[in-house]
């Protein structure tokens, strides 16, 4: 007898194979996180593991990464600059953003590389192109339906991961990074029903001319199986466990309520990237970064959302365990934001901005950046921060390193026209 | 045959998805049936419930202002009840305009004008989740789109842009020119507070509302247009500045950044509030504006990548009549591409849950909660998240997780309503043409009639359109 779902009718929701996920944070409030991560198993030495988190919203890497040492800085940021006394130290020039309390941790456990000046090869200000370019790898807008993740993991060699497990999907759908031939599929926690196996078999057979929809349902169905298969002894123990953890991490519920949205996709992320035979690669996407009006300082707006990312980074690392080790985290974003703070407290779209590279198999403890400066000579277009460090060459190091993505692969599909953009080898801990 | 089909695509395309009798009712008549739509005014919503977006604002400010004194009261006391009083107000009138929208669609019988009111909302998204938006998405919608869609684009174009929810979300009612008066009598009061303007509003307006990214526009013209539209802001907040009916539209001349601008190469003389019309009502004009809303037309109602064919026609029709919308409406309907690929499009999760009530005459009276079918399958209504909406093609659709949830779905729905719905009979009223022999037969070989009404739904000719 099957429960039916209380959309319809108020009941007890149904107990599900999917309960392994904490139900109901995502449920209230809005999209901070759009909460959409998907999956690829990548055919390393089977031990790496990488997860790529896209800041949607352009990230201001100035309030993030505050260089406080900049003598310029504070005429620009004016009342909302940040002071020696504020931010977390990272040395004489940079420091962290007071919310980012694990990151600083991990900086300090030598786990964490901060980019400054980094810029995809975007130069316009428009965050939905931003975000294409940032995402498909190339060097225009809307000339790629595949990402460069997907591509890097159709080059990476062949490993010991068999192909029935291959490419899981958790959220919904598949952001553009993650598209493409590469087997991957999508995954999110359901509050819904599972279909009874004779309802399955037919709508299976329904989907045999479709090529399309027969992909997905296969797809689904095989990361349904990963999801449902036992992990190891503590497993359940780990599961139960979870929202405990969440409930920690996020200290101040009411207001860092997307610290509880991150909950279910982080421990959905922890949940498949820890299984010896399970998908290698996640991504997923968090919103929230366009910081037009009254962002904040060392407290407001930008702060709680900071809290709320390094909250959710921080149940990662405990969630994953040991594989924390094996484990790379990249954080990007399509743009920056204006040197200058604006007329109602924000910033506008900019140009260069922050990135970090996180985890137990990162070289940390370095800020690595070719400083521009702040002077309005030094400023690109005379209002944002100059670029001097290409993305595509940090993610390049890490494919390259990581994931052992070969590099002539890497200068040709994974990033056309990217030969200027050299790859920054001695990210990773070897 | 013919016939069939082309009632199909008008119906589930065009429309919001079949009701029984519905193509037979369309007969041969498919583009009379969608012109037909065309001819009167807008339909009114059943908005007896629902109240003008001033209003909500006003209690919406007054309530913000009272829990911020509140706070200054308590220094860093627990603000707890003061943090979840807002949401208290606004949460109710979302879900109240979001249910009456949803019913609106389920039951409307102009269901072509009512995805064509989607498709300008969703061109004009605002999303829930920044500010006091909760509580005015819906407004927007209903104040500002749904009474100019049968009109020219210009007006469509300026009731949007000073509505309160667009001036709020895009952040442009503190927008300052940094040579106004309000500029410098604040910065005789606080020297580190600097005024100035907000570029937010005045970019998505060039990139996202009228020319689109690649229409010729550059960051000079983003900033000299935002100059343009400092003072678009609303009356009676902020403080001080009370000017206007609280919770409208002002033009606030102490903020406006005097002297002539240059946008798009073309110089307007400072006339206060009447140069940002003119600016806008050049943009409605202009040739990119004419292709961008074309391509996004086309690319809704015939294909992810449309064929330039269509768009060329449809921007014509824009240029030619000025921005007319039933013009450009009937070149798209007149358009062969629109009837050649039928099934070119996969629903998107509003598409699938509409189409599925439509259908199945769900009774709307028996339904606790419609607006958790949205979340649960990932469209939560006015949420898009960004200002370019909700996307609209397959691939940001097609996920294999969503797949899983609108089947898990559809499953849920055969559960509660099969017994009552003969999904074999159904099947062809719905779909017309384009049902095939499998799903047929997989119909008529179901366990039982909720798995019949379960495969109707999953069938791969109703998960798209």
């Amino acid at each position: 007898m099957r429960a039916t779902p209380n959309f319809l009718t108020p009941q007890a929701p149904p107990m599900k194979r999917r309960d392994f996920l904490t139900a109901g944070s995502l449920a209230a409030g809005g999209a901070l996180l759009t909460s959409r991560l998907s999956f690829a198993n990548t055919a390393t030495n089977g031990k790496s593991r990488f997860v790529f988190i896209i800041l949607r919203g352009a990230l201001d890497g100035l309030a993030a990464v505050p260089p406080y040492g900049d003598r310029d800085y504070p005429a620009l940021r004016r009342d909302l600059a940040m002071q020696a006394n504020n931010v977390l130290t990272l040395n004489d020039t940079f420091g962290l953003h007071p919310s980012l309390a694990f990151l600083s941790e991990s900086y300090g456990a030598h786990e964490l590389v901060v980019f400054h000046a980094i810029a995809s090869p975007y130069r316009e200000r428009s965050h939905f192109d931003g975000q294409d370019v940032l995402e498909s790898g190339l060097i225009r807008a809307h000339a790629s339906q595949s990402g460069w993740l997907n591509r890097a993991l159709e080059s990476a060699p062949a490993g010991r991961i068999s192909n029935k497990e291959l490419g899981v999907a958790l959220g919904q759908n598949v952001p553009l990074v993650m598209r493409g031939s590469a087997a991957v599929t999508s995954w999110s926690p359901s509050k819904l029903a599972a279909l009874d196996e004779d309802t399955l078999e037919r709508i299976t057979d329904l989907y045999a001319g479709d090529p399309l929809l027969a992909a997905r349902l296969a797809e689904a169905l095989a990361a349904d199986a990963i999801a449902d298969s036992p992990l190891s002894a503590d497993g359940g123990a780990a599961m139960l466990g979870a929202s405990t953890t969440a409930t920690a991490a996020g200290r101040s519920p009411n207001k860092t309520g997307g610290a509880a949205r991150y909950t279910e996709v982080i421990h959905a992320a922890a949940e498949f990237l820890r299984r010896e035979a399970g998908p290698k690669v996640a991504v997923f996407d968090t919103t929230g970064w366009d910081t037009h009006a009254n962002e904040g300082a060392a407290q407001g707006q930008l702060a709680s959302r900071l809290a709320a990312l390094d909250a959710g980074l921080r149940m990662l690392k405990e969630q994953l365990g040991p594989v924390w080790n094996d484990t790379a985290v990249l954080l990007a974003t399509e743009f920056g934001r204006t040197a200058a703070i604006n007329g109602t407290r924000g910033t506008d779209h900019g140009t260069a901005t922050a990135a970090f590279l996180l985890g137990g198999a990162v070289k940390g403890g370095r800020v690595l950046t070719d400083w521009p400066g702040l002077s309005s000579r030094s400023l690109y277009q005379g209002r944002d921060l100059m670029p001097t460090l290409d993305l595509r060459s940090v993610l390049k190091g890490v494919m390259q390193e990581h994931l052992q993505v070969p590099a002539r692969a890497l200068d040709s599909t994974v990033f056309p026209d990217s030969a200027a953009a050299k790859a920054l080898t001695g990210l990773m801990r070897t | 045959m013919l016939e069939r089909l082309t009632s199909a695509i008008a119906a589930n395309r065009f429309g919001l998805g079949a009701r029984p009798g519905d193509l037979d009712a369309i007969g041969s008549h498919s583009r009379d049936w969608l012109r037909a739509q065309l001819e009167s005014a807008p339909p009114r919503l059943d908005d007896r419930q629902l109240r003008p977006s001033s209003e909500i604002l006003v209690e919406a400010l007054d309530l913000r202002r009272e829990i911020q004194a509140q706070r200054r009261a308590e220094a860093a006391g627990d603000d707890t009840a003061a943090f979840t009083k807002l949401p208290q107000l606004l949460r109710p009138i979302y879900t109240e305009e979001a249910t009456v929208r949803f019913r609106q669609a389920v039951l409307t019988d102009r269901p072509f004008v009512e995805r064509i009111t989607q498709f300008w909302t969703n061109h004009f998204a605002v999303s829930v989740d920044k500010n006091l938006l909760l509580g005015l998405a819906g407004s927007l919608e209903r104040e500002a789109i749904r009474p100019n869609i049968l009109g020219h684009f210009g007006d469509l174009l300026l009731a949007v842009e000073q509505h309160p929810a667009m001036l709020l979300y895009l952040d442009n009612h503190l927008s300052i020119g940094p040579n106004s008066k309000a500029a410098q009598n604040r910065a005789r009061q606080h020297a580190e507070r600097k005024s100035g303007i907000n570029e937010n509003l005045a970019r998505e307006t060039l990139e996202l509302h009228t020319l689109g990214v690649g229409g010729g526009y550059t960051q000079t013209d983003v900033t000299s247009y935002a100059e343009v539209i400092t003072g678009w802001s609303i009356g009676g907040d902020p403080g001080r500045h009370m000017r206007g009916e609280p919770g409208k539209f002002v033009f606030r001349p102490e903020f406006h950044e005097p002297g002539p601008k240059v946008v798009l190469g073309k110089r307007y003389p400072d006339t206060g509030y009447d140069q940002g019309v003119a600016v806008l009502r050049d943009l409605a004009n202009h040739h990119s504006t004419a292709r961008f809303i074309a391509t996004k037309l086309a690319r809704h109602f015939i294909a992810d990548d449309p064929p330039e064919k269509a768009v060329e026609r449809i921007a014509q029709a824009y240029t030619r009549s000025g921005g007319h919308l039933p013009a450009v409406y009937n070149a798209l309907i007149d358009s062969p591409d629109a009837w050649t690929q039928p099934l070119a499009k996969y629903k998107t999760p509003s598409d699938y849950i509409v189409s599925s009530f439509r259908g199945l005459q769900v009774p709307l009276d028996t339904v606790h909660s419609p607006l958790a079918s949205f979340e649960l399958l990932g469209q939560r209504a006015y949420s898009p998240g960004s200002p370019a909406g909700w996307p609209d093609r397959s691939a940001d659709w097609d996920g294999a997780s969503a797949l899983m949830k609108r089947v898990e779905w559809a499953d849920a729905v055969g559960q509660k309503l099969g017994t009552r719905r003969d999904a074999a009979e159904l099947a062809p009223q719905l779909l017309g043409e384009t049902l095939t022999g499998t799903t047929r037969a997989a119909i008529a070989h179901a366990a039982s009639g909720a798995q019949a009404v379960t495969l109707l739904l999953a069938a791969p000719e109703f998960m798209r359109r």
